[in-house]
Formats: structure tokens, sequence, C-alpha cells
């Protein structure tokens, strides 16, 4: 176990070289860029021993490690917004193929209007790939989840997303621990390659094969059915991750929801901020909790009921927005929360898009709509506290 | 003799479709409305049918005196053979 000082995309290059990552594609997009450069240095310093593939877009980058994920190698890739547009296709190919790739997503929005600063909308929009979606609140995070991710990944044979924030994760140098080679290969030994098919050039198999319409809802309940069940994977991994290395993990991390009135949900950096807000309304005398979510498919419906058990207002936070409707994790919420005898209010804030920074006072007065709604006022439903109003 | 394969729900599906073989072994002449059906009396081996077929599923039979055959298997019926042929032999008729 070192201590060491490394921004988010420095902590998930370090992760993917001591996972032994076999091969590399990427390619570079702002804030992913220096996650794939440190790579770069390390294959070519020595220190890493892969196959590093240039490639000429996206779309290119997440077909090679496909393929090389085909034959049996254990690949890394990243990108963020408009890269990972390009990659949507391939998105679908590596689940549908239970290949488990990880990649790390650093969180951009996406054009237009152009923007390269964070928010969540570039993986929201593709949470039903079938790929697995860790979030990240800071550097060790990303660390540790990527880590997981490929034990994860490899139990399940699912591929698996671990997404922070870019440039307020990606970019920015905290005090973490990182663990050593020994430790990484006793936690992550190298992939049992019997569980799945792989192709061999000599015996050439076709992968990706035509499934007509009478057996195609079976093949998507099975893809369905395998990230429904994965919690366990994830459980056992986080729990194991914490007993080797001290930081458990599970799907979300309830801070004194249990006799809060009002539970803040959300995903990313934003939890800090809410979380130091919450100690704050606490100090207040507010019953007020935090619902952090680290994954967000499969989505955590037991923990999230679990959360919301005494809660009267509940308010998801969303770093992104469905056009049309409200950000992209509340109704997931709502939907989780429908069945029970007596739901709470749900309220859904829509903050931080494009970078917009999210202070303490932008969770206050998130707080203060949902004390108007315990007083049994009228609130809308998707609010929008930090954008102007001229109405 | 090999025992044929008869999943009965996801949990027998692989964990993805793979075959040993190249696509041209998928049967897609299920996708088929109509069925090209050639008069032999009239056929004059012109092969304009085998040049226009836009799947290459009509064959040239070699052993038998170059005739045509329809590949079933992989026939769509678009009927592009039946509005080509200069005779008029090539007749569709609905499956059932």
């Amino acid at each position: 176990m070192t201590e060491v000082f490394f921004t988010g995309n420095r902590a998930a290059a370090e992760a993917a070289k001591l996972v032994r990552t076999q091969v590399v594609a990427a390619y570079p997009i702002t804030p992913q860029t220096s996650a794939v450069e440190y790579i770069s240095q390390f294959i070519n310093n020595g220190e890493l021993k892969a196959n590093m593939i240039r490639v000429e877009s996206e779309h290119s980058a997440l077909s090679a490690v496909v393929g090389a994920s085909i034959v049996g190698a254990r690949t890394f890739t990243a990108s963020s917004s408009q890269g990972l547009q390009l990659m949507s296709e391939g998105l679908y190919f590596a689940s549908g193929m239970r290949l488990p790739l990880v990649m790390a997503i650093a969180n951009r929005t996406l054009s237009m209007p152009v923007n390269i600063w964070a928010d969540h909308q570039d993986s929201m929009v593709n949470r039903d790939s079938g790929w697995m979606q860790i979030y990240c609140a800071n550097a060790q995070e990303v660390f540790d989840n990527i880590l997981q991710a490929y034990k994860i990944a490899e139990e399940v044979l699912m591929p698996a997303m671990v997404c922070y924030d870019g440039f307020i994760v990606s970019h920015v140098a905290e005090r973490m621990e990182i663990i050593d080679q020994e430790q990484t290969d006793m936690f992550l030994p190298e992939p049992d390659l019997t569980k799945r098919p792989l192709m061999d050039p000599k015996n050439p198999l076709q992968f990706g094969e035509v499934v007509y319409p009478d057996w195609y809802p079976d093949y998507e309940y099975k893809k369905h059915k395998a990230l429904l069940d994965s919690p366990k994977a994830i459980m056992d991994v986080g729990r194991e991750y914490g007993e080797l290395f001290g930081r458990s993990y599970g799907m979300v991390e309830n801070y004194k929801t249990d006799d809060a009135e009002i539970v803040f949900m959300g995903l990313g950096s934003l939890t800090s901020t809410t979380q130091w807000v919450v100690n704050d309304l606490r100090d207040c005398g507010s019953k007020v909790g935090l619902s952090k979510i680290r994954v967000f498919r499969p989505f955590p419906d037991k923990e999230i009921v679990e959360a919301c058990k005494n809660a009267k207002v509940i308010a998801v936070i969303d770093r992104d927005i469905g056009y049309g409707t409200s950000g992209m994790l509340f109704p997931d919420v709502t939907r989780a929360l429908y069945p029970l005898a007596s739901r709470p209010k749900c309220l859904n804030f829509i903050i931080g898009l494009g970078g917009k920074d999210i202070t303490p006072e932008t969770i206050k007065n998130i707080h203060e709509t949902c004390e108007k709604a315990l007083e049994g006022k009228e609130v809308e439903t998707v609010n929008w506290p930090d954008a102007r109003k001229y109405d | 003799m090999k025992k044929r394969w008869d999943p009965k729900s996801y949990k027998d599906l692989p964990y993805t479709p793979i075959m040993d073989r190249p696509t041209t072994h998928n049967k897609t002449g299920v996708w088929r409305t109509f069925r090209p059906i050639i008069d032999y009396e009239k056929c004059t081996k012109c092969y304009i049918c085998w040049k226009f077929c836009p799947d290459a599923a009509i064959i040239i039979v070699e052993e038998e005196d170059r005739k045509v055959e329809i590949d079933y298997d992989h026939c769509k019926g678009c009927a592009v053979c039946a509005e080509e042929c200069p005779v008029k032999c090539i007749k569709m008729e609905r499956e059932r």
C-alpha cells in the first residue's frame, strides 16, 4: 500500500496497469486524454507489457478491444462525451457478446452547444447498453472501482463502465492510496478463460451470429438476467476489497438516511458536496440524509427502498437531462419506490449541466424546495435550480 | 446418432450465439413470402435469372446438363428472377 497524490485519470491508468491489461485501444478526447497518455508512458518505459493499438476513432478503439477480448485478452479503453457516442454501436456488441471489458469514462456533456466540462449526459444516454455503470466521487474511488470492475465483469461476463466527473475528478490531484502489484495479483488473478467461448484463429468461429425472432427475446432476457443477478458479484467483490484493503463498497452508500425526512440522491462528485451539506443541515437540526448511488446499472432497487423507508421527500439530483421528460436517474428511483404502500414525494433537480459549479448553496437551494414540499406546499416535480428563469 | 440441440429456455442458450460455419449456413429462405417456381418446359437456360438474382440463390447444376435450380434455403422470394425471365417461365406462388 502506497500513499500517492494522483488525479482521477492517473488513478485510472494506474489501476489498468496493475490489472496487467494486455491490450489498450483508445482515441484522445478531453477530459479522458491523460488517462491513456499515462498508459502509453507505462508501456514505453517497460512498466506495463501491453499492446497499444493506435486507432483513427473511438468506434475503432472499442472494436479493437472487442476483438482482443474475443481471443481472451484483458483489455482497457477510456473515453468521454462525443467519443463515447461514437462508440455507441460497439457498446451493444460488447454486452451482446458478453465480453468482460472495462472502460473508464471521464464524464463530459454532449454537444451542442460545444462544452468540454462535466455532466453525466454521455454515460447516462448509454445506460441501457447492457454495460454495468459504476460512478466515482474522487480519485480513490476511480482506482478502487476500476480494480473491482475487472473482477466483477469477469465474474458475470458483462462489460463495465467506471464513470468519474471530467476535470472535477479526472484532473484534480488528491491524496489517495494505491495497492502494489502483488496485492493486485492476489485480488485479481489471471482471468479464467474456460468460462466463455473464445476465438481461436486455428479453429475459426463466427461470433455475433444472427438470431431469428423466435429466440431473440430469450437472448435479450439472458443479458437482462445477467445484469439483474450481478449485484451478488458486485457486493461480494466490494466486501472482499474492503477486507483486503480497508475500503468496502456496495451498490449504494446510504449516509444518515435511517431517520431522514428528506433524502438527497445522486451520483458522482456532487455527492461529496451534498454529504458536506447534509452534515451542515444536521447541525442545524434538519433530518436529512444522502443516498450516494455507486452502481447505476444494474439499478439498486433494494438499497433505494431501504434509504427511503422513513423519508417524506426524496430529492433526486440529476447532472443530466432527458429532454422533454426529467433527469435520467429520476424515473428509475420513482419506479423503484412506486410499489411502496406509503410513497415519499419525489422531486427531481437538474443541476451542474455542462460543468456549472455545484456549490453547497446549490444543494441548500434544493433543500429549501424540499422543505416547502415537506410542509405540504405545491412545488414543481422537475426543477432547474441553477438555471436562470425569465418568466 | 448425434443428439439434436434442443434448448428449453434462456438458461440452455450459449452466452452468445456462435457458429463454426460461415453465414451461408443460415437458412434465410424462411423469410420468403412468395416462392419462385421454374417451368423447365419453357426454360431456355439463358441464365439471365442466375445473373440477376441479388442473393446468389439460383444455382447452375453442372451434373444435370447445366439446368438452373433455386436454392430455397436462401431465396427471399424477391421475384427479380420472375421479372427478368425473357420467356416468363418463373411464376411466384404464395408460401403457405
